[in-house]
């Protein structure tokens, strides 16, 4: 009795930030995304993404996502690997020099490079300087993904450098002591062990990339719409909570799916490291 | 003499300056169960690494069955290591842990399929196949690092501390598995541990080391029952070692009183070490002097000195039952002797200390490590 009770005392806060932050918030999305303004049944909210403009969202959406995911991974597993090869204090200050970008307001680093990328902006003022032709940057696809890829590059970073630093030295070096060149320790060994680092980073790049409004807004402007851009224009401009919702349940889908299938590349490590 | 298999010349490494193995000369003949017995510290698993191709000596040359091995990277050695806390792959299964060096030197899936059970059954663990090597215990996990070593058939085993991790019982039960296997396999095994009792139950020798030097080589009795110094007599088992003056041949004088010894060639006069085992000292237990009894006390002292004319007296001051025998703690002329004793000498009581002449080993004073080392060939 005194036990359940002490139970539920020290659980209750838990529960109660559960269900004001988490569940309560999650339903009403749900809710909203299945009523229309009379709060009658209807699909048509989630219908909605069938217009070309927000399909065209969505799928640019996906792909700026991937591609700065993709090169994310690309710069960060190697520089990772570099890092668990150095002295301790070397790597401390490496990965300090990484994070400290993130103690700054994610909105001024973003206003930064639009400064940097502006028609009249730094980059084009050197290039005149320099009597070279401008550059057109800012306000496409690229200068979205260059944004994304800035933002969220620690987050892939330092997940992967985590389970590389858990890796024991000796379980490398039993790879090569049983023969294995580096080449094949890394790709049997170091590699399969820390993909649940690399798993992790994906889904922490990935997810916030493809709900993004506000680099889509800063660096791509009125001109690249991105899928949160549409969701957000139905909240605070339109003013349709629920199209707006439905909308959001289409996207969760999404990251549901890409999170389904990060979860069943972990639970395949031990298979796919006999294929290769 | 069989060959030797292993040759480490004028082995020198040091981390960061720090000297970890001066000047180190060792060879490992084939067929033998080797241990490198010493502290944390004393450059025993460096000598290991070294051995395994993953560290590099500074100076010297390593030789492996005549060729010179020293820079050939760890995968190209002909010897395998099973790590400390088995450093096994956990994203694989048992099999494929097993399979792993098999697989890399591209083997037929039949071939493999046979070592992957012979190996099991080697080390007991039949039908363990499809396992995770989370799912073992310590002790299974280690069997499996052994089986993962040996399935590539090395001429050499290197086997660093393998049973630190395991509790007791189950590490007395690996230590004859190990020299099952070791006569099984026919093969070299040089074993890295910082337990005595492990290496005397093992080893066909025992490399004592002590901060980067060698301090004794020899069978485990020769290690035991002849240790060359006080380091070495006080590594393996207990001891009571203190400071004696060497009066002449086979006459050793230790707190004012003299003992009778077997020793010679310690010169006259001569400040020496004197090692006496815990076992070796005999106790009698002697009357309350306060009681008056005299003659009681005297027919102790002549029961003794028949023997040997040299005893102490002194008051017990611990004991603890250890199961097999008494471990007892006497205070004599200022020093704590430690006892073993079958029989019980309650906590203030008054006993005489004798030895006999066997059983007291003289060693000259260390003037300094480097004197303290040895090679083998001296030894030998």
């Amino acid at each position: 009795m005194n036990k359940t009770l002490r139970k539920l005392l020290l659980g209750g806060p838990y529960m109660v930030w559960i269900a004001a932050f988490i569940i309560i918030p999650l339903f009403t999305v749900v809710y909203y995304g299945l009523t229309d303004k009379t709060g009658a049944f209807t699909v048509s909210n989630i219908t909605a993404m069938g217009t070309p403009e927000r399909l065209k969202a969505l799928i640019l959406s996906l792909i700026l996502s991937l591609i700065a995911t993709a090169i994310c991974l690309i710069m960060s597993y190697p520089l990772a690997l570099i890092l668990t090869k150095m002295k301790t204090g070397a790597t401390g200050f490496i990965v300090t020099i990484f994070i400290i970008p993130m103690w700054m307001n994610s909105l001024l680093r973003i206003l930064a490079w639009q400064t940097l990328l502006e028609r009249n902006g730094v980059i084009n003022q050197i290039l005149g300087a320099l009597h070279l032709p401008k550059q057109y940057m800012i306000n496409t696809p690229y200068a979205i993904a260059l944004g994304m890829i800035y933002d969220f590059l620690p987050f892939m970073l330092l997940p992967i450098y985590n389970s590389l630093e858990r890796i024991d030295p000796n379980v490398v070096n039993a790879a090569y002591d049983l023969g294995a060149n580096r080449f094949q320790t890394f790709w049997k060994v170091i590699f399969p062990l820390s993909l649940p680092g690399v798993i992790s980073g994906i889904t922490m790049v990935f997810v916030p990339a493809l709900t993004t409004f506000v680099i889509s807004d800063f660096l791509g402007g009125s001109k690249v719409l991105l899928i949160g851009n549409v969701i957000e224009q139905q909240f605070t401009q339109v003013g349709n909570w629920n199209v707006g919702s439905g909308l959001s349940l289409v996207l969760m889908v999404f990251i549901l799916i890409s999170m389904a299938v990060m979860q069943h590349y972990d639970k395949d490590i031990g298979e796919r490291t006999t294929i290769l | 003499m069989s060959t030797k298999l292993i040759d480490l010349q004028n082995i020198t490494k040091s981390f960061d300056g720090n000297l970890v193995l001066d000047d180190m000369n060792l060879y490992i003949r084939e067929n033998e169960f080797l241990t490198l017995l010493g502290p944390s510290g004393c450059g025993k698993t460096t000598t290991l690494r070294i051995m395994g191709g993953f560290e590099t000596p500074d100076k010297g040359r390593v030789i492996f069955d005549g060729q010179d091995i020293t820079s050939l990277a760890p995968n190209k050695r002909q010897l395998n290591t099973v790590f400390q806390k088995y450093a096994l792959f956990t994203h694989m299964s048992v099999a494929e842990n097993i399979a792993f060096g098999l697989r890399i030197r591209k083997k037929s899936e039949d071939y493999i399929r046979d070592k992957i059970k012979y190996a099991l059954k080697l080390v007991n663990l039949e039908g363990f196949e499809d396992r995770t090597p989370d799912s073992l215990s310590g002790g299974q996990q280690q069997r499996i690092a052994i089986a993962r070593a040996i399935v590539n058939e090395p001429k050499v085993l290197l086997l660093d501390e393998p049973l630190g991790a395991l509790d007791l019982k189950l590490r007395q039960d690996m230590q004859y598995e190990l020299i099952r296997l070791k006569n099984e396999l026919g093969i070299t095994f040089i074993y890295v541990t910082h337990d005595q009792e492990e290496a005397l139950t093992m080893s066909d020798t025992i490399v004592v080391m002590n901060q980067g030097y060698i301090q004794q080589i020899g069978s485990p009795e020769d290690i035991y029952n002849e240790p060359q110094n006080a380091f070495v007599a006080d590594f393996i088992g207990d001891s009571n070692i203190v400071n004696g003056t060497m009066i002449q041949d086979k006459l050793v004088e230790i707190f004012g009183v003299r003992f009778a010894c077997v020793d010679t060639g310690f010169g006259n006069n001569n400040p020496v070490d004197v090692v006496i085992r815990p076992e070796d000292v005999e106790l009698r237990l002697l009357p309350d002097i306060d009681s008056g009894d005299q003659e009681k006390y005297d027919e102790a002292v002549r029961k003794i000195t028949r023997v040997n004319p040299g005893y102490f007296e002194g008051t017990v001051s611990h004991i603890i039952f250890k199961g097999m025998h008494y471990e007892i703690e006497v205070q004599s002329h200022g020093f704590e002797w430690l006892v073993l004793s079958t029989r019980m000498f309650p906590v203030g009581s008054r006993v005489l200390m004798s030895v006999d002449p066997f059983n007291i080993q003289i060693m000259n004073k260390p003037a300094s490590e480097a004197e303290m080392a040895v090679t083998m060939d001296e030894h030998l």
